[in-house]
């Protein structure tokens, strides 16, 4: 018994320490859509790139990070760009639309990490690409500027370009205005239903059933929870100034590359 | 029950009685849900879905990588014919990996999680031996075709190790609900047929995608 829980509590014991391992990754926090934590971008590309990003997120809602890191603490750029990638919570949580260029000029590793909600666009050969034809060979040169600018700019046209992709869909639109009237409707339906059994219960001669809508208490609720409230842009921080994720994930979709 | 004056009385005290009563059991479900979440009745079921649905991405990978061998197997064979033995292996443990599915069901049974595993670790290894061949041949290095194809087995290959560890998280987390107060509580009474899922053991091999150097 006592060697059961002992087995128990070391399993207790490392779980305690992935989570803290998890942690201590040590991730550069989120201060704006340029994370320059490696110091290798001028101020003035900075600024061209976080108006470019902030640009794209006004158009399309992808929220696109670029991220330097002064080194990846041992790990490999994969795991470590989606656990920063998670940790960020990059793009709208319904939609998983956020993508982060990430570069690790110490291990010389770069990584294109892709929101579950962009694979169809920015796919695995297309990130590929960009880092084979318009990141590496710049780094390689030591133009970190160029590399971020050109592979930022791909990665813009790439996700852009077939706006089908980012623009609602007639049949989304069709659904989102379609799917709360149903969802509002139900209770009144389901309520209706009952009604209609009692009235015809009370014609069989029990009059006294029709006390039953104490059960209104329970059709109550869904009344006000269909509503128009679903789509809009959790993601953005334009207002305050701030910037900030918008819940969104990755699955590990993107490539890497190195130089 | 009759008409008249004494019997609308009547019907008037009985429905009082009756909204009492209905009141009554209403607020005794309501008495009896608010504890019931509260103390952790929905925890193991909702783990349990929630690492069946992480089971269920990591199915769908295995199904994208299984997808795009036969693509990569008849380009390499266009630039590489010679190699008809690691293109046979390829072929073989995919139509292996591919034979064993595993439903959320069987995620219990350590056997049958071994199987699978072992058959996705010698489709891992024999990609890899794949992707080292083709080192070998500068015509095929440089096909676009190839270099696709190549980046989008990379992609899926790491997409299967983002989706293991997310399993292997939630089948974690499942695991330890079962063994944890106060969810020992449900585990020991109500869902005594809950049984711990098989987390994957790290393999060295399947954990380590083919790398590709640019």
């Amino acid at each position: 018994m006592l060697a059961v829980w002992r087995t128990r509590l070391a399993a207790f014991v490392a779980a305690l320490w992935i989570g803290a391992a998890l942690a201590a990754a040590n991730f550069p926090p989120l201060t704006g859509r340029v994370v320059d934590a490696a110091n290798i971008l001028s101020p003035v590309a900075k600024a061209d790139l976080e108006r470019k990003l902030a640009d794209l997120e006004q158009k399309s809602g992808i929220q696109l990070v670029v991220a330097t890191v002064a080194s990846l603490g041992g790990d490999e750029i994969e795991p470590y760009a989606n656990a920063l990638f998670r940790a960020w919570k990059l793009g709208e949580a319904k939609k998983n639309n956020g993508a982060l260029l990430l570069v690790a000029p110490k291990e010389r590793r770069v990584r294109i990490e892709v929101g579950y909600g962009l694979e169809g666009t920015l796919t695995d050969a297309v990130s590929s690409l960009i880092i084979a034809n318009a990141v590496a060979p710049r780094f390689k040169a030591g133009d970190f500027d160029g590399g971020v600018t050109r592979g930022v700019d791909d990665i813009i046209t790439a996700l852009t370009t077939d706006s089908a992709e980012w623009k609602p869909k007639p049949a989304d639109m069709r659904a989102e205005q379609n799917a709360p009237l149903l969802d509002s409707m139900a209770p009144l339906l389901v309520f209706l239903f009952i009604l209609f059994v009692l009235s015809r219960m009370r014609r069989r001669g029990r009059g006294n059933v029709i006390f039953i809508p104490t059960g209104g208490g329970f059709g109550r609720g869904g009344f006000s929870s269909g509503g128009f409230s679903g789509g809009g842009f959790s993601g953005g921080g334009f207002s305050g100034g701030g910037f900030s994720g918008g819940g969104g994930s990755s699955g590990g979709g993107g490539a890497s590359g190195s130089w | 029950m009759d008409a008249g004056a004494t019997g609308a009385f009547e019907r008037g005290v009985f429905s009082v009685t009756g909204l009492f009563s209905r009141l009554r059991s209403f607020l005794l479900l309501l008495a009896l849900a608010i504890p019931l979440s509260g103390c952790g009745y929905n925890v193991i079921p909702t783990k349990e879905e929630t690492a069946k649905a992480a089971w269920a991405e990591v199915q769908n990978q295995y199904q994208r990588r299984a997808d795009l061998v036969p693509n990569l197997v008849a380009t390499v064979q266009g630039y590489a014919k010679q190699e008809k033995d690691v293109l046979t292996q390829v072929t073989e443990a995919r139509a292996k990996a591919t034979s064993i599915h595993l439903d959320a069901n069987d995620l219990t049974d350590p056997e049958k999680v071994k199987q699978l595993q072992e058959a996705q670790a010698a489709l891992s290894g024999a990609l890899g031996r794949l992707l080292a061949v083709s080192e070998n041949y500068p015509d095929l290095k440089s096909n676009q075709n190839f270099l696709a194809l190549q980046s989008q087995l990379e992609g899926t290959e790491n997409r299967i190790a983002v989706a293991r560890r997310d399993y292997i998280a939630a089948a974690q987390d499942f695991n330890t609900s079962l063994r944890t107060f106060p969810t020992v509580l449900w585990a020991s009474t109500v869902f005594r047929s809950t049984k711990p899922l098989v987390p994957f053991t790290a393999e060295a091999e399947a954990q380590t995608a083919p790398k590709v150097k640019f």
